[in-house]
């Protein structure tokens, strides 16, 4: 490919070539390669999905109905995302409603996913990305724990507390059996933290962890486990019943206090620790704003949390849909599921087979044959590679695309969207956040934009989860406790022929499933998922996808530490197993494969 | 200063004498004689955390999102004090070649002596490279990384059986684990995924009793594995009273009544769903009002949809046929389970006290 211009971006894939696979602390697999020039300046990205299952082709001929629960263990990640598009679609193709009860306990259930995971993601999958573990052994307590009293009214603060934590920290650096720890990249000159930030993070690593448990139970209560909670097309299988007979085994006062116990609860954490800590840590990051890749240019969100039941449309939906491209914020694009114009996917760099190449193909029409191939200058083997040709195919993912144009999804490009349409909702909290550290508006388009809109979209849904919990107590004090409509259960009294779409908001981004269904089986299942989007490959105009632009022009400070890479790539929040399953088409079997 | 299992016990607030009288009741309990007690209190005292290789194949990660849902212990007392979790693609901070680096090491320091953890399965089509790790297709590395390890746990469907992705038509030819390893005793813990305190709970008691838990003849833990749901769900009495759920929302719904109607899997599902439940214990499937899946059976993708009835059990009599199913051992007198349990745990105490003394 040599040198060329694309989005923005110079690339030249020059210099020396550095390999990341596996990319850890993300969901699935997935590869990273980059072209350093002499100053150790990132001049080419490549970023590779290296799984694949296949799972849409699985549902072929199935139960409509049982959908979700396929769908579901896409990912165990964002587990529910994809079972609560799946139910829509199935929904959207047969003309189902479902009660209002439903409808909030389903947001309830997803805003308390967006709430899990961001926390999780933050705490477990990225702060090590800025938090130095060792430093904070060189802490002094005191002074973390007047840092820590400073920022947050958080009780857990003391200086024996953090003291005490130092010292079992301390125990198990010493023991030497570093466990996850081992191999890190402790000491590298890209961590800025003093001691006392990284021993207050660290601690709170740890609090995250016992906490995020409890976060969870809410699926438990509605869905009767997590991870994997289970759902229903028409609305949701937990009754409600509150004084009769049968109460206790149903949903009834002691379950609802529980949820809303909660709801408090993480509304305080989030508050009290999750946005203190990403303030306390950006702001000794501020220099560091790099990662913008397509932030500032190409954002789609196809919005979610619909405020009445049943209602889709844009202003029904409590989070912000639409797509902004070329830069220009002053022009948020409707988004339709349903034109064939508007997304589509390529295949030109991933390892799947078109009978022509040169055109994308809409979801209802999509084929999806496995075609493993590598290109002429990929270094090493078919099964040991060392360096991944991208002027060829060289990816589990598909490259799709929105009028023509590479997108980033998730909660930088929501609240960017929401930013732009002016809700305040979206927009008050951004710009207090820029004000508290001194930065302008450009400087969410980065990393640490990323990493910051995650933290508030967590608080913005602990929110909204207490006010669909608040609809439903109204609802249920109205004197209804329907949570499931069966007109339309039996497969009996379905048309012979639907096709339906169901979206959501995933925490990683737009979430899309296409569904076919034909003599009251599955004819075709496709999803287009926000790693798809974020993770995509080139396609057959050279244009990069999110992940590769956003580590566009970064420096790295230590070339064979790719701690710089892991950051960036960490703060879209990859789910693989999500973006590369993709799947199916018309009727085609999997014929091409070999049996080995 | 390497944090020991009497150490953690320590610091989680139980006393010597009681730390003692464990290790007495131990050795007595595996008909060792009090004799062996210092012997074990010695080993627990001194002995270095475990390391454990957690490796991911195609999967949805679920299994680790559930093991860190553990209340008790505690995951992040598991991770810091009871085990050394060198290598966890989700959890590590390390990537790339520092991350491959430590599967080598703990490789030759630990020859024998680390148990590999594997989530996900295999996918053999495609030569292997429908799931690629550090360039090469994931069966190799999970086959180089299991051939030094004393034990490996199965988590999950995916690991146990193949799950989803194994499900008709398995486009890619995902594996169970115990087809791709035949030379490694293979603990399974099945379930899509497998309740957080049951994973939490095959590691510790490996841990503990440095031996694996007693196994059925398909591999899974009897503690766990043993019974199906139906035999311990609270809504049994209604299936006994023949009060059922006729449609989502009825009023039987609303009661609590029995799911079998709606396709409730619980009578050939094997799992502790309905006594240890989910989440620290705040519900399972069915009582939150939905049927069982049978998720940690094998093969339950493909044996018709979630909402059909269950043909194949009676409404009595239904031990012989659903253990048919089960493929697994009714529940027998428990005089003959506990004569059975004491001379198996004879028997592996014998050659675990004698690993246990090669261990520093």
């Amino acid at each position: 490919m040599g040198v060329y211009e694309t989005q923005g971006f110079k690339i030249d894939n020059g210099g020396k070539r550095v390999v990341v696979d596996p990319v850890c602390r993300i969901e699935g697999h997935m590869r990273v390669e980059v072209n350093l020039d002499s100053n150790n300046v990132i001049r080419n990205a490549v970023s590779t999905g290296t799984m694949w299952r296949g799972l849409e082709v699985i549902l072929k001929g199935r139960d409509p109905r049982d959908a979700w629960a396929f769908t579901e263990r896409i990912c165990g990640v964002c587990t529910g995302t994809h079972a609560l598009t799946s139910v829509r679609a199935v929904e959207d193709a047969l003309g189902i409603t479902i009660p209002e009860n439903a409808n909030s306990i389903r947001n309830i259930m997803q805003l308390n996913l967006q709430i899990h995971d961001h926390l999780v993601h933050f705490y477990h999958l990225h702060a090590l990305d800025w938090v130095d573990v060792v430093s904070a052994l060189k802490a002094d307590p005191k002074k973390t724990s007047e840092l820590a009293q400073s920022i947050s009214s958080w009780p857990m603060s003391s200086p024996g507390y953090f003291r005490d934590i130092q010292n079992r920290l301390k125990k198990f650096v010493e023991s030497g059996q570093l466990g996850p720890f081992m191999n890190g990249y402790w000491g590298n000159p890209a961590y800025k933290l003093p001691p006392e930030a990284n021993l207050m993070a660290v601690t709170h690593y740890l609090e995250a962890l016992d906490f995020q448990k409890e976060i969870v139970k809410i699926h438990t209560i509605f869905g009767g486990k997590n991870p994997h909670p289970n759902w229903l097309v028409g609305g949701m299988p937990c009754a409600i019943n509150l004084d009769g007979v049968g109460a206790v085994g149903a949903i009834n006062m002691e379950r609802l206090n529980m949820v809303s116990k909660i709801i408090n609860d993480s509304i305080e954490f989030i508050d009290k620790v999750y946005i203190p800590d990403v303030i306390a840590i950006a702001s000794f990051y501020k220099d560091w704003l790099h990662g913008g890749g397509l932030s500032g240019q190409s954002v789609l969100a196809y919005g979610d949390v619909p405020d009445r039941a049943n209602d889709y449309s844009a202003k029904n939906l409590l989070m912000p849909r639409g797509a902004i491209i070329n830069g220009n914020l002053n022009e948020v694009h409707e988004v339709d599921h349903r034109d064939p114009q508007q997304i589509q996917e390529f295949v030109n760099h991933s390892w799947y087979k078109y009978p022509d190449e040169s055109k994308g193909l809409h979801p209802w029409d999509g084929i999806t044959e496995p075609n493993y191939v590598l290109g002429p200058n990929t270094k090493g083997t078919r099964t040991r590679i060392e360096a991944l040709d991208e002027g060829a195919k060289y990816s589990w993912i598909k490259s799709p695309r929105w009028r023509g144009h590479a997108m980033e999804v998730g909660p930088l490009a929501r609240y960017v969207i929401g930013y732009a349409q002016k809700k305040p909702e979206f927009k008050e909290p951004v710009d207090k956040l820029l004000k508290d550290l001194g930065l302008p508006l450009t400087a969410i388009f980065s990393t640490l934009g990323r990493t910051a809109a995650r933290a508030l979209e967590a608080s913005w849904a602990a929110q909204k989860q207490k006010y669909f919990f608040d609809k439903l107590i109204a609802n249920i004090k109205a004197g209804d406790t329907a949570t499931a409509n069966v007109e339309k259960w039996e497969p009996s009294k379905w048309p012979k022929d639907a096709k339906g779409v169901g979206f959501t908001e995933a925490p990683r981004g737009a979430l899309g499933h296409w569904v076919r269904i034909k003599d009251t089986k599955i004819d075709n299942y496709q999803c287009v998922v926000p790693t798809t989007w974020n993770g995509s490959p080139r396609d057959s105009k050279g244009q990069i996808g999110a992940f590769e632009a956003s580590l566009m022009n970064t420096p790295v400070a230590v070339a064979d530490q790719p701690l710089e890479i892991l950051r960036t790539i960490h703060s879209f929040d990859p789910c693989l197993a999500c973006s590369t399953h993709v799947m199916s088409a018309d009727g085609q079997e999997m014929a091409t494969i070999k049996v080995r | 200063m390497v944090e020991t299992f009497y150490e953690v016990l320590r610091r989680q607030g139980i006393t010597r004498r009681s730390f003692l009288k464990f290790c007495s009741l131990t050795a007595t309990s595996l008909g060792l004689g009090s004799a062996y007690a210092p012997r074990i209190a010695h080993a627990l005292e001194t002995k270095p955390r475990t390391p454990v290789i957690w490796l991911h194949g195609l999967e949805c990660t679920c299994c680790s999102e559930s093991f860190i849902r553990s209340a008790h212990p505690l995951t992040k007392d598991v991770v810091l004090s009871m085990l050394s979790l060198d290598y966890d693609d989700t959890l590590m901070a390390a990537a790339g070649h520092q991350a491959e680096a430590i599967i080598e090491e703990v490789k030759k320091k630990y020859k024998g002596n680390y148990i590999v953890a594997v989530e996900g399965n295999p996918p053999l089509n495609e030569d292997g490279m429908f799931c690629i790790h550090g360039g090469r297709p994931f069966v190799e590395v999970l086959k180089e990384t299991v051939a030094d390890a004393k034990a490996v746990i199965a988590w999950g469907a995916c690991a146990s059986w193949g799950c989803v992705q194994a499900a008709k038509p398995n486009p890619t030819r995902a594996t169970p684990v115990h087809q791709v390893i035949t030379d490694k005793p293979i603990v399974k813990v099945p379930g899509c995924p497998p309740i957080a305190e049951v994973m939490t709970g095959v590691v510790t008691y490996m841990l503990t009793f440095d031996r694996l838990p007693e196994l059925d003849r398909q591999g899974r833990p009897k503690m766990f594995y043993g019974q199906r749901i139906h035999d311990k769900c609270y809504r049994r009495p209604h299936f006994d009273a023949g009060q059922f759920v006729e449609q989502w929302d009825d009023e039987s719904a609303r009661r609590g009544y029995c799911l079998y109607k709606m396709g409730c899997k619980g009578p050939t599902t094997y799992n502790a769903c309905s006594t240890t439940r989910w989440n620290e214990g705040v519900s399972f499937p069915i009582q939150s009002g939905h049927g069982c899946i049978g998720c940690s059976e094998d093969g339950f993708w493909d044996k018709g949809s979630f909402y059909d009835r269950l043909t194949n059990i009676k409404e009595f009599g239904i031990e012989a046929n659903a253990d048919k199913v089960g493929g697994t051992a009714a529940a027998v007198a428990g005089a003959a389970v506990a004569a059975h349990a004491a001379v198996s745990a004879l028997m592996r105490a014998k050659s675990g006290v004698q690993q246990k003394s090669e261990v520093k």
